[in-house]
This record gives C-alpha cells, sequence and structure tokens, in this order.
C-alpha cells in the first residue's frame, strides 16, 4: 500500500482518473444534446400550444405547431417586427441578459423585478386559415421565490385575455404554485387587460371576484396563502403591457388587423 | 457468498436503512417527494449512481492512494451524477425540469460517499455493486413512502391520477397543504423511524447518558 502514496503514483492516478472520467462525461453530453434539444423545442412549442387551447384538440406537438402557429421577433422599441432575426434561434432570456442587446430598468421602472429589459421579444401570432385568431406574448417577472416564466394569449381584440400559462417558476407548492391550477388559470379567460384610457388594468385582488362589480373584468381571484406570488403576477402584467412592454407593438398590430 | 450477497442488498432495507438507521441523505428525502412521480426518478437515479459508484471504486480500491481517496471517489460520484442528469434531460425531460438541482445534487447525498468509504473500499467490485443497489433500495422506500403520502394527502393524486378530488375542482377533498412543505417530510420520516424501531427493537439506540438518581438521605 505505500507504493501507492508515492508521488509518481499519486499523479498517474489522479490524471488518468480525470482523464477517464471526462471523456466519459464529454461523450454523454455531445451523444445526448440533439435528443435534449428537440425536448426543449417541444417543451416550449407545447406550452405555445396550450395557453392558446390548441393542446385538447391532440395530434402531433410539432405538426400543430407548424400548422397554427406563426412565431416573429419583435423590437420592443418601436413595435416593428425585426425580421433580420430568426425566431427559431432567437433566445429572448439570452437577449435579456446580454448588456448588447438590453438596457437595465431603473428601480422604479422595474415593477416586474426583472432587472433588465431586452430589446427584443419573441411573440406568437395563431393563425387559422390566414386570419389571426390569438396573440401570445412572453411575459416574467418575480413572485415570492423566483421569476415566474409564461405566455399570455390575447384574442384579436388584443385586451380580452384568452389564456395564461406559466411553464417555469418556483413558488411554493398549494400555495403560489396554484398559478399553474387548472380552475384558476380558466378564471382568466375574457378578463380585459386594457382600460378605456388604454392603461394597462388587469390585476389579482384579494379573496373572490364579485362579477357584479362594476371593475369584475379588470379583476381576477387572489391566490389563497401566496400574496406575493400574486402581487408578482400583477405586477408582471402592469409592465409587460405599460409602454415599456408590449404597448407599442400592440398599438401597431393593431392597425395591421383592423385594415 | 450468495447469501452474503443476500444479506448485502436486503440488510439496507429494514435492518440498516441508510435513512431511518443512519439518518443520511435527508436533504433530497425532503426536497423531490412533493409528487411520486419525482420521487421514484429520484430513486432510480440514486440507485443507478451508488450502485456503479461502488462498482467502479471497487475496481480500482487497490491503487487510490489514501491522501486523494475522498477526491478520487468525489471525482467518480460527480461524473456519474452528470452522465444521469444528461440522461434525464434526454429521456425524461418534463420530470428532470421538476427535479432542476436535486439531481446534481446526489453528489453530496452522504449515502453515496458514505457507501464508497465503508464499503466499496473494502470489498469487491460485484458485491459492491449489490451493496449499492440495496443502499439506494433502502433509500427508495422511505421516498416512495414519503412521496406516497405527501402526494395523496397534499394533491389528492398519486402519480399525477386524482384519487380524492379536490375542493377547488368541484370534489370533496380539502387538501393538506402543510404535506406540500418540506417540514412535513420530517414528520412522515419520523413516524417511520418510529414504527420501525417499535418493531425492530434492537434499532433503538443506548441512551447516552441518565440522569442519576440521587437521594437525599445518602448526600446526607
Amino acid at each position: 500500500m505505500a507504493s501507492n502514496d508515492s508521488i509518481r503514483k499519486t499523479l498517474t492516478v489522479a490524471v488518468t482518473l480525470c482523464l477517464a472520467c471526462s471523456i466519459v462525461v464529454a461523450s454523454a453530453a455531445v451523444l445526448l444534446k440533439p435528443r435534449q434539444l428537440t425536448n426543449k423545442s417541444l417543451d416550449k412549442q407545447k406550452n405555445i400550444l396550450q395557453v392558446a387551447g390548441l393542446l385538447d384538440q391532440g395530434g402531433n406537438i410539432a405538426d400543430l405547431y407548424e400548422r397554427y402557429v406563426e412565431a416573429r421577433v419583435i423590437n420592443l422599441q418601436t413595435g416593428e417586427y425585426a425580421d433580420d432575426i430568426d425566431p427559431a434561434t432567437f433566445d429572448q432570456r439570452k437577449t435579456a441578459k446580454d448588456p448588447a442587446t438590453s438596457t437595465a430598468l431603473a428601480p422604479t421602472e422595474d415593477i416586474a423585478g426583472i432587472k433588465r429589459k431586452p430589446q427584443y421579444a419573441s411573440v406568437y401570432l395563431i393563425k387559422d386559415n390566414g386570419a389571426t385568431r390569438y396573440v401570445i406574448l412572453p411575459i416574467s417577472g418575480y413572485g415570492l421565490w423566483s421569476t415566474l416564466h409564461g405566455f399570455i394569449a390575447l384574442e384579436n381584440d388584443l385586451t380580452t385575455v384568452y389564456g395564461i400559462s406559466f411553464y417555469e417558476h418556483a413558488e411554493t407548492p398549494g400555495l403560489g404554485g396554484e398559478v399553474d391550477n387548472t380552475g384558476w388559470k380558466a378564471k382568466w379567460r375574457g378578463k380585459k387587460l386594457f382600460d378605456p384610457a388604454g392603461e394597462p388594468a388587469l390585476g389579482l385582488i384579494k379573496g373572490i371576484v364579485n362579477t357584479s362589480a362594476p371593475n369584475a373584468e379588470y379583476q381576477i381571484d387572489g391566490l389563497a396563502g401566496a400574496t406575493l406570488t400574486g402581487q408578482g403576477v400583477s405586477n408582471m402584467l402592469q409592465f409587460w403591457f405599460s409602454a415599456q412592454g408590449y404597448q407599442p407593438f400592440l398599438a401597431k398590430l393593431n392597425l395591421n388587423l383592423e385594415n | 457468498m450468495s447469501d452474503s450477497a443476500k444479506d448485502v442488498l436486503l440488510n439496507p432495507l429494514l435492518n440498516n436503512n441508510p435513512i431511518a438507521l443512519q439518518i443520511l441523505g435527508i436533504c433530497s428525502a425532503l426536497a423531490v417527494t412533493t409528487k411520486l412521480s419525482t420521487s421514484l426518478i429520484m430513486c432510480l437515479a440514486l440507485t443507478v449512481v451508488i450502485a456503479f459508484s461502488n462498482f467502479f471504486i471497487s475496481m480500482i480500491r487497490h491503487h487510490i492512494p489514501a491522501n486523494i481517496r475522498i477526491i478520487v471517489q468525489m471525482t467518480i460520484i460527480a461524473s456519474l451524477v452528470i452522465v444521469v442528469d444528461q440522461f434525464l434531460k434526454a429521456y425524461a425531460y418534463e420530470l428532470s425540469k421538476q427535479l432542476s438541482v436535486f439531481v446534481g445534487l446526489i453528489i453530496t447525498n452522504c449515502i453515496v460517499l458514505g457507501r464508497a468509504e465503508a464499503f466499496a473500499m473494502k470489498n469487491g467490485p460485484v458485491l459492491s455493486f449489490v451493496d449499492g443497489i440495496g443502499n439506494g433500495l433502502g433509500y427508495s422506500l422511505i421516498l416512495i413512502v414519503v412521496g406516497t403520502v405527501r402526494e395523496l394527502f397534499g394533491s389528492g393524486t398519486l402519480l399525477g391520477y386524482t384519487v380524492m378530488p379536490l375542493v377547488t375542482e368541484g370534489g370533496w377533498y380539502d387538501p393538506m397543504g402543510l404535506m406540500l412543505l418540506p417540514p412535513s417530510a420530517f414528520f412522515i420520516i419520523g413516524l417511520f423511524i418510529w414504527a420501525l424501531r417499535s418493531w425492530k427493537k434492537e434499532q433503538v439506540e443506548k441512551p447516552e447518558y441518565q440522569i442519576h438518581q440521587v437521594h437525599r438521605t445518602e448526600v446526607v
């Protein structure tokens, strides 16, 4: 055993082991990469179809996506389509982190707690026979423990909510995690995002919405025991549908749809 | 040999359970057991890692220099964990997303390093492999029990299938929110250990010290 502890033996064992392990790890990563990327893009497509309510009709996810969804990249500032960017390879979260393609938000502006605002964003138009039925916009914001990432689907009047879904968050299961509850998500359908003045008005309230109240169409039931997650959701709507967020794009899109 | 292999495989289930008797690996037992499906994947991942890490470490045990042996063990364990994590991302994407960092944290799971140091360094590769499977199953037993109880009473479902329809979805069951929070796992593991030790009395530890009764008359 003593010979095992010589410097030469120690170095030989260490180097050999590291080489062997790195080969194993590297080959696993390289060989499995294509499959992982397919999974990732399928997962995203699934989320988009789900928020548009297209998943229920069944069928292959990739086919459905191909048939209904038109992905575009927009410039958030101008609201124009940024056609020089390929939507298939565009990564909004990477864009939001890169100082070259994002701007830092001042604490007063940063109501959604996302720190940096990307210059570009993905949007998804759900088309049926050439007509735009829904517009799906990615939203994100800080809740209690984590940044929630999700999609919101708007009907083609661009103010009525059709659906919402969060595909990534780490809120408390059973409390804030109830943002995934299908019953709660169903309550979003038909709510209005913008008040008559064109400002974002939709948000969560405390308790259950009184449907006969005059503002009921701007209110969503609060989540019991998840005040901070609920505030996070309200704040991210406030941010993403303000002039900082999708307002320029929605204004331009509205003109397009009317023509 | 066959007898001892059987012992090595089955002892960690109830007689020498890594969680219930050695109280190792509690961290992941709390974190991934809100749902039975994530518990099952975690059990599988840990069993694979522990079995193969035992196997490889035992294979090279005569060549490991004593002063870097922990690093050598950790390197092997870490490589296996990364490989398992990559496989999960490729073949069970949905579940690997829910398990997030906890698969990676198998590296720091005390059971894996504990078995490498206590068993694989002293026994042959095949027996070490069996020991790894055994301890993986012992860990799995607790995770499956905890995962079943937490998902059933916390969400009214098992493996995602509704067993007790929730009030919020028009059923009758009002879920126990506590079951979805990590502390509930402590209670369930505690109750499990209590039940196990009531049955197998030899697992009860001897009190570390005893309060000595002093009678006043003796002192005087």
